[in-house]
């Protein structure tokens, strides 16, 4: 199981390094399709589509910044996971030898970069148990200049006119996007949460990233807030890399949680155009079964 | 297209204008928030590493020792620039940089000591990892690897026509500013 599992896992780890799950690039396509021929919007796409291909070539990183690694474990009751954490971990220090993972991880009191993309919440782990007897396993390359313009708001927020209710999301995510600018690598996603406490909203936010992007909230407000959003953004004019042009975000992904009455936090995880997330569904010995993106 | 070929004259770098597409050629090293933070704080440069008309990549690069001992750069985008914006108009201004390439833009001390000595930023295309490695035709020298570690380390590139548009020119005009105002009044008007 060890051996089946560490090369399943080093094998996820390399295509989602390398390759664009097929939603993201469909609607990177069509945003180069939209942006004005000739300028340096247009540029930067065809940039980016060369960039995605050469690395599915050559099976290297689509962006050497391999960011935070992000483990989704979905698994039956009575999956090791301590076991299934150990064999994560060898993998991800064996993917990084193989240069598919920079050296990415630095202790954060001594500043030293060991290189092995091990260490103290390297790699992050959220299990999830479930009644199904497979187990599914997804990971997110979060890269860190995107993640740096992730952000939290507590509503109410008087210069911006956001009280606690859907307009008051709408007013502070079009701030992120406008605070966003460039920096994070758009055009981006949007990951959202609304409610929740400060960690689990943020969580929450950034699990909204393993949706697809062309999939629709079952939640018809939460839905109508997601498309508005879309083509707002798309209005500002902030464009690719922030060079001005139609495409500022490809997506938006909305989730909600309860909060308690005297809480009210928007919680924001925007994803860069190197959209890295791949999963798998694995066999009872590890082997991949199926992709799921 | 314009191409230009490190070292740079400050007439070639004052000749370009915010919006320009240019192809860069000869030598780049990289530096990020260790390196800055470093040079800021009155840190010498190694023997052998010279900024003087040349430029400053904020790149942490993922780059692999092959069987035969040489170098290969396996992934080479660029980084935020906008973390080095306390440090990078004083290193303009010491180390007498002609460039500056990096992603996301930089701020008013950047732009100004820009026009002051003679320096403008050119942005890559952030995530654009593989096609930039591949303009990358030779790692000649690694310094502050023990020091920094790979990702922090100066690294020295020899490039080839390496794509980049500049958004700060030497005239004090700056496409992030540009575009940052412009989207702000839209919001204010889709907002309300």
């Amino acid at each position: 199981m060890t051996d089946t599992l560490r090369a399943s896992l080093i094998e996820l780890i390399r295509r989602t390094s390398a390759e664009i799950p097929d939603d993201v690039q469909k609607v990177l396509l069509e945003s180069l399709e939209q942006e004005k021929k000739g300028t340096i919007a247009e540029s930067a796409l065809k940039i980016i589509q060369q960039n995605i291909e050469l690395a599915k070539k050559k099976s290297q990183p689509i962006c050497q910044d391999t960011g935070t690694v992000l483990f989704y474990v979905d698994a039956p009751a009575g999956f090791d996971q301590i076991a299934f954490q150990e064999t994560t971990r060898d993998a991800v220090t064996a993917a990084t030898k193989l240069g598919y993972l920079r050296q990415n991880s630095v202790n954060s009191l001594t500043g030293v970069n060991d290189g092995t993309n091990v260490g103290e919440g390297a790699p992050v782990f959220h299990f999830h148990q479930h009644r199904s007897p497979e187990v599914r396993v997804r990971l997110i390359l979060k890269g860190g200049g995107c993640e740096n313009v992730g952000v939290q708001y507590s509503l109410p927020i008087e210069k911006l006119k956001a009280n606690r209710n859907l307009d008051g999301c709408r007013r502070v995510l079009l701030e992120a996007v406008v605070e966003a600018q460039g920096k994070g690598c758009g055009p981006g996603v949007l990951g959202v949460c609304i409610g929740g406490d400060r960690p689990t909203g943020y969580e929450f936010s950034k699990r909204q990233l393993l949706r697809k992007l062309d999939d629709r909230n079952p939640i018809p407000e939460l839905d109508r807030l997601e498309q508005d959003l879309l083509h707002t953004s798309n209005e500002l004019g902030i464009g690719p890399m922030g060079f001005g042009g139609k495409t500022t975000l490809l997506g938006v992904k909305i989730g909600a949680l309860n909060r308690v009455p005297a809480s009210f936090f928007v919680s924001v995880s925007y994803m860069c155009w190197a959209f890295r997330r791949q999963g798998v569904v694995l066999n009872a010995e590890g082997k991949i079964e199926n992709w799921l993106y | 297209m314009i191409h230009l070929t490190s070292p740079f004259t400050e007439a070639q770098i004052r000749s370009l204008k915010v919006g320009d597409a240019v192809e860069l050629s000869g030598v780049v090293f990289t530096g990020r928030d260790a390196v800055h933070t470093y040079l800021h704080d009155g840190g010498a440069l190694p023997p052998g590493v010279s900024l003087k008309n040349g430029i400053i990549y904020h790149c942490g690069p993922v780059v692999l020792k092959g069987d035969d001992g040489q170098w290969k750069v396996v992934a080479a985008g660029p980084t935020t620039s906008a973390r080095e914006e306390p440090y990078q108009g004083q290193i303009i201004k010491d180390f007498g940089l002609r460039g500056v390439i990096g992603k996301g833009g930089m701020g008013e001390r950047t732009l100004q000591a820009c026009r002051e000595y003679g320096c403008v930023y050119f942005h890559a295309i952030g995530g654009a990892a593989q096609v930039l490695a591949e303009c990358i035709t030779r790692v000649r020298n690694v310094y502050f690897l023990k020091e920094f570690g790979s990702p922090e380390a100066i690294w020295e590139f020899e490039v080839a026509k390496f794509p980049v548009v500049v958004t700060i020119d030497a005239h004090g005009n700056s496409l992030h500013r540009e575009v940052l105002n412009a989207s702000r009044e839209k919001l204010a008007r889709l907002a309300g």
